[in-house]
């Protein structure tokens, strides 16, 4: 599956298929971290069994330093 | 007692997190501020180094209010946006409205904040608008309702202090809500400034992180906030032309 994370086209292994399996493949599942697919914000209760799909696009953003 | 919304602090200093040399200093600055809000941006991730470290994963946040600011953002949608990526984070509810109107001075868009302050406060948002020393948007601002105003004393990072004391005062006269001096602080004199005018507040950041000892630099700002807050409180007295002596005229004998 390729989708669209950050503004990168990525290639998913096919057993990447929820929002949460996606964090553990990055690693970042323990990460404070936010998930948006096409522009819809993922709660965090629905990682486990929000469906990741073909040409999603997906921003995984966090906090950083600013003022 | 700062109060914000819901929200009571016994510190009237608000530290930005951005551009300290590395984090154990910035921790370390963060503590001798005694800042209870910090400020974040809202960033994409590199998910390719998920093992880079975060200052939020190195701090107490519950020991913190974390106010994230929407800088970024061009349009009020563009800063809703981010505010709700902020909120949907479980950790926030209040946000700074930055929505930037001038690439070069990084000056406000007065328009597009007025916009995401008001759609912010319609979605349950604790609202902080960082805005220009605009006397009459600051009113606007506080007409929605939002829980603070915070004008910038100069533009942000410039270290130019109170350009224009004249309406930070109209603004501070004129306010039903806490304001919050915000951009443009470059050391303790302004700050202590900015308290004296009668401010609630004051949000900085690269004072203190920019500082050639940015620790030392945080603990001046906490001081000043406080002597400036005391001064106001104690209220100064007015500017005389003349001198009025301080030792008394009577017993002068002993000279003449």
């Amino acid at each position: 599956m390729r989708c669209i994370i950050n503004g990168e086209t990525i290639h998913l292994p096919s057993h990447v298929s929820t929002v949460a399996q996606l964090l553990h493949h990055f690693h970042i599942h323990k990460k404070i971290a936010i998930v948006e697919i096409n522009m819809h914000i993922v709660p965090k209760e629905d990682y486990e069994h929000t469906a990741i799909a073909d040409g999603d696009r997906i921003e995984i953003v966090h906090f950083v330093g600013g003022g | 007692m700062l109060q914000i919304g819901p929200y009571t602090f016994h510190s009237r200093l608000l530290l930005g997190t951005g551009k300290y040399p590395n984090i154990d200093i910035q921790k370390e600055a963060v503590e001798a501020s005694g800042a209870q809000i910090l400020t974040f941006a809202v960033r994409r991730m590199n998910i390719f180094a998920s093992d880079q470290p975060n200052f939020l994963e190195k701090i107490d946040i519950t020991k913190y209010k974390l106010l994230p600011n929407t800088a970024g953002a061009k349009t009020a949608e563009e800063a809703v946006r981010i505010a709700r990526l902020a909120k949907a984070s479980g950790l926030c509810d209040m946000v700074k409205v930055e929505v930037i109107g001038c690439d070069q001075t990084l000056l406000p868009d007065p328009v597009e904040t007025l916009k995401a302050t008001e759609m912010l406060l319609e979605e349950g948002f604790i609202v902080l608008p960082y805005t220009s020393d605009d006397v009459v948007l600051a009113k606007r601002l506080q007409q929605l309702g939002c829980h603070a105003i915070m004008p910038g004393a100069s533009p942000i990072g410039s270290g130019q202090g109170i350009v224009n004391p004249l309406n930070i005062q109209f603004i501070i006269e004129q306010a039903t809500v806490p304001v919050i001096i915000d951009a443009g602080i470059g050391g303790p004199a302004d700050a202590a400034l900015a308290m004296e005018l009668g401010a609630d507040g004051v949000l900085l950041n690269t004072a203190v992180a920019c500082a050639k000892d940015p620790v030392k630099m945080a603990k001046a700002m906490k001081l000043a906030i406080e002597a400036g807050r005391l001064g106001y409180e104690a209220g100064r007295i007015p500017k005389k032309r003349y001198a009025t002596a301080s030792s008394p005229m009577e017993g002068m004998s002993v000279v003449s």
